[in-house]
This record gives C-alpha cells, structure tokens and sequence, in this order.
C-alpha cells in the first residue's frame, strides 16, 4: 500500500461490464515526505475521496478485493483518507490535515 | 519478503472496512547486508505490534495476508503486512 494525494476525477461512458458506477480519480503517488513518486495513475475509489485529499491506495491484485463484486479489471484502488503521519524515524513533522 | 525499519504510522477514521482496527506502518526496506535503506517506504498493515524504529519483515503478497488475517471473506484489499519483529540477521557469503 502506498500514500497518495487525490489531483483529479476520469468520466468514462463506456466500461466493461462490473465497472458500472465506479468512481475513477486522478492520483499522484507519495512518497513518505509527502514529494511525488512516479507517474500520475487511475484509481478506483471506495471511500468517497475528493480532490486535494491524502489517501491511501492499495495495487495489483488486491484493488479489485476492494469492489463488489471484486472481479474486475482495476489495479489501483484508494482505500482509506489520511488523518495523520507520525514519522518519529524521519527528520519531519507530524503531518495533519 | 522484505526487511525493512518501521519510521512511523498512519491514521485514517475514512477507510475500507476490512482494514477496522488495523494499524497503519510506514516502512522503509533496508539492504540485508548493510542494512542501509534501499528503495521507496511502503504502508503495512501491522498484526505484531511493531513500533517506530524496529527492524521487521514485511510480506507483500495478498493471499498470504489473507491467511494471516484470518478473514473469512475472501475480498480483503490488503497487500502488505508487517509478519514478524527481526532480532539479528546475520549474512555469510562464503567469502575470508
């Protein structure tokens, strides 16, 4: 699982069928400083994030356990908004929203 | 699995319900034989009560966390957990 930061939404009309009603949003991937990581990615959501939100993503195999029904073609999906950081092993503040 | 340093945690009250009740690390892979961190930290779910600073084993494979988990359900979207608190690691290349 990796942290992430909400930058977008994606409207897709047409999906294969299991898609149906899933909310797909913009990521840009984290680092544990908060800097980005990697490219920008499409996650499923399931926790009714918005935009600007930290969350929390999970990918491969498992975001698709994150739906019902789960088998379904995702590879990323945003299962938690953070509250809070506490990183005492790095020289940073704890991080609130 | 990886070893890795726990550098802290996470908090969410907005989550997906399977991860109810489950800590939150941040964790940072090391290099086995330096020990040095290598690579980006990842989040895993803690089931050994590790806290910030402890050297640990973190598996990232979901059926396995499933077991670990003891979900019944078979649908739980969670790929890493922290399964074990590391003592020593000891590396011996055969070398003088």
């Amino acid at each position: 699982m990796y942290l992430g930061r909400v930058i977008g939404t994606v409207v897709a009309r047409r999906k294969v069928s299991g898609l149906e009603g899933a909310k797909f949003l913009v990521v840009q991937p984290l680092c544990d400083q908060l800097r980005e990581q990697g490219p920008t990615q499409v996650a499923v959501d399931t926790v009714q994030a918005g935009p600007g939100e930290l969350v929390y993503l999970v990918g491969s195999r498992e975001a698709a356990l994150a739906l019902d029904p789960y088998f379904v073609p995702v590879d990323a999906a945003i299962v938690g908004i953070v509250d809070g950081l506490h990183r005492p092993e790095r020289d940073t503040q704890d991080w609130t929203p | 699995m990886r070893l890795c340093k726990v550098i802290g945690s996470v908090t969410a009250a907005i989550k997906h319900p399977t991860y109810a009740g489950l800590p939150l690390m941040i964790v940072q892979p090391l290099d086995a034989r330096s020990m040095e961190e290598k690579g980006s930290s990842l989040l895993a779910v803690d089931t050994v009560q590790a806290g910030p600073g402890d050297q640990v084993l973190v598996m990232s494979e979901g059926s396995g966390v499933r077991q670990i988990l003891k979900t019944a359900k078979t649908s739980s979207p969670i790929r890493s957990v922290i399964v074990g608190i590391v003592d020593a690691v000891t590396i011996d290349e055969g070398g003088e």
